[in-house]
């Protein structure tokens, strides 16, 4: 029975140095879990993402993290990701080493680490730079046409984590609606955290719906609100409005910050961060 | 610019829509090309169909997404499938007619920037970087790329690309075997640019009516070559007009809803 609190999974399960990927591709972003990361203050991460977001944001300001995997770091729909954009144009909080790809090239990898193959293959990157600058992305010929074809390493996180709609009682974990790779991130990891909306009785998946068995998942925690500001299908919608607002809280240093020390290192879980919004006035 | 009742945004939006067919496939990128793909589904192409690369097939949304992956895109799509899918059986198999795509920087040859102005190692600005852009720019049979004309985003030399066009020209594309046909038109706010068939550099083949040819040449960073008659884009009809801003009427009020969460 994986079933913990989300601080003594991160506590147990997350340690400096290691290799960590947060998935989510917009939807079902596991921002509960990267906020406490933050609050036990790790440190060094190897931070794997495609889309950085708004969460890697977070830890890679609040210095998590020396080296980023990802292929696309922008606020998206609004701008640049302040924090990440900082760390690699002034190395600051700390000096950022990025490996960067194509979502494709991601996909791959992740693709390649569920399977347990060394690397994964596509016709990907033509005529690019990124090759030049991400000496990982490299060719081979095809044993049956003699095309050359694009490869990538295959990515194996130590742990990933990620958010779901619902876990049964045993650990199995329901997730649906945009699903991104997690599914191939969630396989590829040597550990797996789940956070969710809600623990039910029985999930009643149907048939071909996408669920982690619970012999795979390494803890599972029961965070409700634990996607905001990203969204749950079925709970809630994404806050569009607190990530347009972010872009003026994380430009500055110290506003940021501030942010993180009031809404993160300030409150003890993702419930009293909630609440301390509401407390502030922010409609949520 | 006197008269117009119209913003030079919302010329370049029905222009770029206006250049979709109904039924084509489209996959699109976030920002003006989805803006422009949803006008064209909500007038003259009710049956194209999107596709994010979030997985949403043959979305249908109602209010234009702030991100890519917006729940209103899983909502209204046909289905919904997982990245690695997207890429992989969607786009890489030369399903996809057009690819739709915005971008930071373009160069003469439709080559994109959306990774790094300055030295990679050192740079200058942090784009955000190219996402998925790379493939759909080799894979989709062609591409539109809508972006904004000064001579910062269109620059006689990019630092990187991050999504190849027609490379150095001259037939580069093809010689290199790139399975799409490439970038094939260029909607900015000054008219629409489209490539010359031997050299693969882009020229200006049709301008708005706000802004004259020496203007646009002016706000190029190459020096800008013409098509030799140089067309007039007819201006916004009241009912494109009418669609467009209510679809972004309806945008602004969802994007400004608080969300409760269940806790």
């Amino acid at each position: 029975m994986p079933l913990m609190t989300l601080r003594d999974a991160i506590r147990d399960h997350v340690h400096d140095g290691e290799t960590v990927a947060l998935e989510g591709f917009t939807h079902l972003i596991p921002f509960a879990a990267g906020q406490e990361i933050i609050r036990q203050r790790r440190q060094n991460l190897h931070l794997v993402r495609m889309t950085p977001d708004l969460i890697y944001d977070q830890m890679v300001g609040a210095g998590c993290a020396n080296r980023l995997t990802f292929s696309w770091g922008g606020n998206p729909g609004v701008g640049s990701a302040h924090r990440v954009r900082e760390a690699i144009e002034k190395g600051w909080p700390t000096p950022l080493e990025i490996h960067e790809h194509s979502h494709a090239g991601m996909a791959a990898a992740y693709v390649a680490g569920a399977s347990r193959l060394p690397f994964g293959v596509l016709r990907g990157y033509f005529g690019t730079d990124l090759p030049e600058v991400n000496p990982q992305i490299r060719s081979i010929q095809c044993p049956y046409t003699g095309e050359q074809l694009t490869t990538v390493p295959a990515m194996n996180p130590d742990v990933t984590i990620l958010h779901a709609q619902k876990a049964d009682g045993e650990g199995n974990v329901l997730l649906s609606g945009i699903i991104g790779a997690q599914k191939e991130a969630a396989l590829a990891a040597r550990k797996l955290i789940i956070t969710v909306e809600e623990i039910v009785e029985r999930l009643d998946t149907p048939m071909n719906g996408v669920v982690l068995p619970a012999w795979v998942v390494t803890a599972v925690a029961c965070v409700p609100g634990g996607a905001w500001p990203s969204y749950a299908r079925g709970y809630y919608s994404r806050d569009n409005a607190f990530y347009i607002a972010w872009d003026d809280i994380s430009r500055d240093r110290a506003r940021f910050l501030q942010w993180l020390d009031r809404y993160v290192y300030s409150t003890v879980d993702h419930a009293q961060c909630v609440q301390t919004l509401r407390a502030d006035g922010y409609d949520l | 610019m006197s008269g117009m009742d119209w913003t030079p945004d919302e010329m370049m939006t029905v222009t770029a829509a206006r250049l979709l067919w109904d039924k084509a496939v489209c996959f699109v990128g976030i920002g003006l090309p989805s803006a422009a793909a949803n006008l064209a589904r909500q007038s003259h192409a009710p049956d194209i169909v999107l596709i994010y690369e979030s997985g949403t097939i043959g979305t249908r949304p109602n209010v234009l997404p702030l991100s890519i992956g917006d729940g209103e895109l899983a909502d209204t799509a046909v289905c919904v499938v997982p990245l690695p899918e997207i890429f992989s059986y969607w786009l890489q198999s030369g399903r996809i007619d057009v690819g739709f795509l915005g971008a930071a920087q373009i160069d003469r040859y439709g080559n994109l920037n959306s990774t790094v102005v300055g030295r990679y190692d050192a740079p200058k600005t942090r784009l955000p970087g190219a996402g998925g852009a790379p493939e759909i720019a080799t894979h989709a049979k062609q591409v539109f790329v809508v972006i904004k004309q000064s001579p910062r985003s269109f620059v006689a030399h990019l630092d990187f690309i991050s999504s190849a066009g027609f490379l150095a020209g001259d037939g580069e594309r093809s010689r290199r075997r790139a399975p799409g046909r490439g970038p094939q038109a260029i909607i900015s706010d000054y008219g629409v640019l489209k490539p010359d068939p031997v050299t693969d550099e882009f020229v200006l083949v049709a301008r708005y009516e706000h802004v004259t040819t020496e203007s646009a040449i002016a706000a190029c960073g190459w020096p800008l070559k013409t098509s030799e008659f140089v067309e007039v884009i007819a201006p916004p009809t009241a009912q494109e007009l009418l669609a467009l801003r209510e679809l972004h009427a309806r945008t602004k009020a969802a994007h400004a809803a608080a969300v409760k969460l269940p806790i």
